[in-house]
């Protein structure tokens, strides 16, 4: 290969004169990261609430909560970006339009939304297969002992959903920091945009990619390991733990 | 409230968003798919061999891939593929490949991650009592992979591999970040050349959810249709 590296370019300054390369994929990661969790805010939120309508005895709300699901899961993430960044400025009245192009950090915001709603979805999909997975019994029981349904769920299911989906959900969590990475294609200069921008501007192009990759492990590798402790203390004695749908990203 | 709306521009462009755009979503889809599923199934064969030599190298192949967001992976095979290119022809130069080759080796190396993945827990659903029965009738390993594990494995895991491959389809619309002509980046185009970026992207939007909705429904169907009875 006939590739000239330089591995020193992480200390040279930046075109933005202030910071060195390697502080821009700092400045990077920490986009990423506060995108990622105001997204899994959303997603966590959202995805309950759905997950848990999908499963009430109400058609009506089971229905609409799998329009949501199906209206969310199957655009992908990249279009329902646009949607959000280009399309609903355009159709909301003016005025609205208007303040939504000029907010400050706009991509910031748009990400937050489009990256929360999309994954809520899948978090919903989690909590809905959570809850059918519980046996009949306990929801019969708390209704027979006179609990309403609010309460049957608030004390009874979710609980014990949430223990069980821990393990699922953590593999979410790590795809809502991975999925925010689509966000530079709105303008956010989250760490895989800084990578870019580093490679285009120094022309260091595998050791920009390198940097990024091995900053994404080490967040997966943190992420991954902080909830297993949690995992290990909320597991439910005597569950095998929670077969989880194989397939997704 | 349509009055500023020009939904002919779709109309128009139907032949290049189609012809153009979406034969190399599909054919990318498809073609990625299959070298995902046979690359996925080597991996998983060798994450399940038991030799330290094989497991380590899929394993970690495998979590890298699954660690990183696949816009930062699609970049590294941009840039990446010519040199692979040099490396195989030995050339002096990096090997210039064009824009669909470089997006199936990206879309066929990284989503043979997630079938490897799919296919190693389908090979573990198998009962372990068939492979020492076959073994003491005398099979050999490759035999008994190939006659009496796979077979049952893949199509125990047919639903899951369809599910994947919409996901993959889903997923082509990220070449857009290396300004590629899939679906997604025909329709960016029209929008951007006409100004119609709201009727462009909602078009696409709506094109992409009826494909994905009726390809998983589909999968749905087969699954009730498929499933082995135990």
């Amino acid at each position: 290969m006939n590739y000239h590296w330089n591995w020193p370019i992480f200390w040279e300054l930046s075109p933005d004169g202030v910071h060195t390369y390697f502080q821009t994929l700092l400045l990077g990661t920490a986009w990423t990261l506060t995108t990622a969790a105001c997204a899994w805010i959303i997603a966590l939120t959202l995805g309950s609430l759905v997950g848990v309508l999908r499963t009430t005895p109400f058609a009506a709300l089971a229905r609409a909560g799998d329009v949501y699901v199906e209206l969310f899961r199957n655009v992908p993430l990249l279009v329902q970006m646009f949607l959000w960044y280009f399309v609903l400025p355009e159709i909301v009245p003016r005025a609205f339009g208007t303040w939504l192009k000029q907010l400050p950090n706009g991509s910031f915001y748009t990400a937050v939304v489009a990256l929360g709603l999309y994954m809520s979805a899948r978090v919903a999909e989690q909590i809905r297969a959570g809850i059918l997975s519980l046996p009949r019994g306990q929801r019969q029981a708390a209704l027979a002992l006179g609990l309403t349904l609010p309460q049957t769920y608030a004390y009874v299911l979710l609980p014990m959903t949430y223990r069980i989906v821990m393990p699922p959900l953590t593999s979410e969590l790590l795809n809502t920091i991975k999925n925010s990475a689509v966000a530079l294609t709105i303008g956010l200069m989250e760490l895989t945009a800084r990578a870019r921008a580093m490679q285009e501007f120094s022309f260091q192009v595998f050791e920009a990619f390198t940097a990024a990759t091995i900053i994404y492990i080490v967040i997966n590798i943190v992420v991954t390991f902080a909830m297993r402790m949690l995992e290990r203390r909320i597991a439910v004695p005597g569950y095998l733990g929670f077969k989880a749908p194989a397939a997704g990203h | 409230m349509f009055a500023n709306y020009d939904f002919e521009v779709i109309w128009r462009s139907l032949p290049y968003l189609f012809y153009q755009g979406m034969t190399f979503t599909l054919l990318l889809t498809a073609l990625a798919t299959l070298g995902g599923i046979v690359i996925g199934t080597l991996l998983a064969l060798m994450r399940l061999s038991g030799t330290a030599v094989l497991t380590v190298p899929a394993a970690a192949y495998v979590n890298l891939m699954r660690s990183v967001p696949f816009v930062l992976m699609i970049f590294w095979f941009y840039f990446l593929v010519p040199y692979i290119g040099q490396w195989v022809t030995r050339s002096a130069q990096p090997v210039q490949v064009g824009a669909f080759a470089s997006c199936l080796v990206t879309f066929t190396l990284f989503e043979a991650a997630f079938f490897c993945e799919i296919m190693r827990a389908g090979i573990q659903s198998i009962p372990r009592g068939q492979m020492a029965a076959a073994q003491a009738l005398g099979m050999t390993y490759p035999t008994v992979m190939g006659y009496i594990v796979l077979p049952q494995a893949f199509r125990n895991m047919v639903p899951v591999l369809l599910t994947q491959t919409i996901i993959l389809f889903q997923d082509t619309s990220l070449v857009y970040v290396i300004s590629v002509t899939d679906f997604l980046g025909a329709a960016s185009k029209v929008a951007e050349r006409d100004g119609r970026l709201v009727e462009m992207y909602t078009f696409a939007a709506v094109v992409y959810f009826i494909i994905s909705l009726a390809a998983s429904r589909a999968v749905g169907g087969l699954q009730r249709r498929i499933a082995i009875i135990r």
